[in-house]
């Protein structure tokens, strides 16, 4: 199974490298990741691999959602089917 | 591989513009706690409601966090009462109300509908003793919705119900009129109700269901009203296939979230209910859809025209998202719970009479609406046969959520917390049709041919 993780907010050093740090301490394999600064704006999205995740999925979504909050980033992270059903046929 | 700019949409939707699933309802039949003993038919209804969605709002809970998608409601729908209490007394019937509201409380779910009679060609005395039960049944309890069907296209309209329905609804308001007559807000009246509607006040489990099965609702006004928005100055006919298209999506998420959900809670998933339903939230009111298409206000002429359209293209392009569409499927109009509307009413651009010609072309009917406490009885019947006949012609379902709320009058407000929202007092049309209401009988069933 693969969840999506966005990452959108003010651009700093090191976001990229926070991201990857819970993803490798939680057991995310990262296999994809589009990234883009628009002025200040960065935005990124990264696609993981959660077969082998070492805690609770919902753990894994409220760990990045706090890293959020303390960097001032807005990051979500869903599994993957929600965008695959709402944007394939 | 996913399209960046799909899943910055679909966040967005989440985000801005109010997108959620609007319910997870649980269809619970209640068939098997049939008991010729009140305390065994209770304990059997409070056993099997809390057995089967002992998990019903965990589950929901995880999806929405897993997939990131707000599940506003979990509820349970249950057989129309009146079908497995045959032989209980008023009282009895308040105390199977009662067992409901307990159940629900224990399962932490926020509504429990079902507490209903289905009288559309005759009312038996069991179904009788449960339509007087009604008012200090919402007055006891507070999760509890009702509903009673008193019509359909095939047997016509039932005018004894509606005499009874009006009488039961002034004496909703009077006995909870501490609380801005709420006991209305959960009691619908239909014609050609639907046995799978997830949607409350006007749930219920149908006979013809299984034991126990999981219909979902969806939502998106704010989505499907941003979309308007950015396109532009484009054509009704591009306007309608951009609304097919929000609606596709909207309703894809709908129907995984319900397959989850059906395989997780070990239920058979049943319907996707196809609505647009409103809340009193900013950016997420159907009225102002309306006024994006190009209406001044909503309520003003055109209206009627616009809200056709848009109940068309929504169910069109949801059909194909999902397997399987039922429930009220349409645009929902509820004026307290829609920001928009509320903002018409008090502006005088929305009439009852405009709402009135409006629920013609979409889904449910005249829902909540306040209207002042001084209202007769008879005013109210008339009201709703006026409605009910609209479903009936139009072999479609229609409903009347109306709340003569107790002591209050035009200009004044009604606030019921919540997603119920809040109404002005609308002004109404008070010559008394009493004659005709007390005339009785039925109304025959219509001629499906010869259409004009």
């Amino acid at each position: 199974m693969k969840a999506v993780i966005s990452v959108t907010g003010k651009d700093t050093v090191g976001i990229i490298a926070k991201v990857s740090a819970i993803c490798a301490e939680s057991g995310a394999n990262i296999v994809d990741i589009s990234q883009s600064v628009l002025k200040e704006y960065f935005a990124m999205i990264m696609l993981t691999e959660i077969d082998e995740l070492k805690i609770p999925f919902t753990e894994f979504v409220d760990k990045l959602a706090n890293l959020g909050k303390e960097n001032a980033l807005d990051i979500h992270t869903m599994h993957e089917e929600i965008f695959s059903a709402m944007h394939k046929i | 591989m996913l399209e960046t700019s799909d899943i910055l949409e679909t966040i967005n939707m989440i985000r801005d513009e109010n997108l959620d699933i609007r319910t997870i309802t649980m269809g619970i039949s209640l068939l098997d706690c049939v008991s010729d003993s009140e305390d065994v038919l209770c304990r059997k209804i409070y056993d099997k409601i809390t057995k089967k969605a002992e998990n019903l709002v965990k589950t929901g809970c995880d999806i929405e966090k897993e997939y990131g998608i707000p599940i506003v409601n979990k509820r349970v729908s249950v057989t129309p009462v009146s079908l497995v209490g045959g032989n209980l007394s008023k009282e009895g019937f308040i105390r199977v109300a009662e067992t409901l509201d307990k159940a629900a409380k224990a399962t932490g779910i926020n509504f429990i509908g079902g507490f209903s009679a289905l009288v559309h060609k005759g009312i038996t005395p069991a179904e009788a003793r449960l339509i007087s039960a009604i008012p200090e049944a919402l007055k006891r309890t507070d999760y509890v919705c009702s509903s009673v069907n008193v019509a359909t296209t095939k047997a016509g309209i039932n005018m004894d119900a509606i005499a009874l329905m009006g009488k039961t609804i002034k004496e909703t308001a009077y006995l909870t009129r501490d609380n801005n007559s709420i006991g209305c807000a959960k009691l619908v009246v239909f014609a050609n109700a639907p046995e799978d509607n997830p949607f409350m006040a006007g749930a219920f489990h149908g006979v013809g269901e299984p034991d126990c099965v999981i219909n979902v609702g969806v939502s998106g006004p704010g989505v499907v009203s941003s979309a308007i928005a950015r396109a532009g100055d484009c054509n009704l006919s591009e306007l309608a296939e951009i609304i097919k298209k929000t609606a596709f999506k909207i309703t894809r998420m709908g129907q995984l979230v319900a397959s989850l959900a059906a395989d997780r809670l070990g239920a058979p998933f049943g319907i996707v209910d196809l609505s647009l339903a409103p809340t009193p939230a900013i950016g997420d009111s159907v009225a102002r859809i309306l006024e994006n298409m190009g209406l001044e206000i909503c309520g003003g002429h055109g209206t009627t025209a616009a809200l056709a359209m848009l109940n068309d293209a929504v169910k069109k392009g949801g059909v194909m998202a999902s397997s399987h569409v039922g429930g009220l499927s349409g645009a929902f109009i509820p004026v307290s719970e829609d920001e928009g509307m509320i903002a018409a009413v008090e502006k005088g651009s929305l009439t009852l009479e405009k709402l009135e010609a409006m629920t013609a072309v979409c889904s449910v009917g005249l829902d909540m609406i306040a209207v002042p406490g001084d209202t007769s009885e008879e005013v109210i019947c008339g009201i709703i046969a006026d409605e009910i006949s609209i479903g009936v012609a139009n072999t479609k379902t229609t409903a009347v959520r109306v709340i003569p709320a107790y002591g209050k009058t035009v200009g004044d407000k009604v606030d019921f917390g919540g997603l119920l929202g809040y109404a002005p007092i609308m002004s109404l049309n008070t010559s008394s049709p009493a004659k005709f209401i007390h005339r009785g009988g039925r109304i025959p069933a219509p001629i499906h041919s010869l259409k004009n």
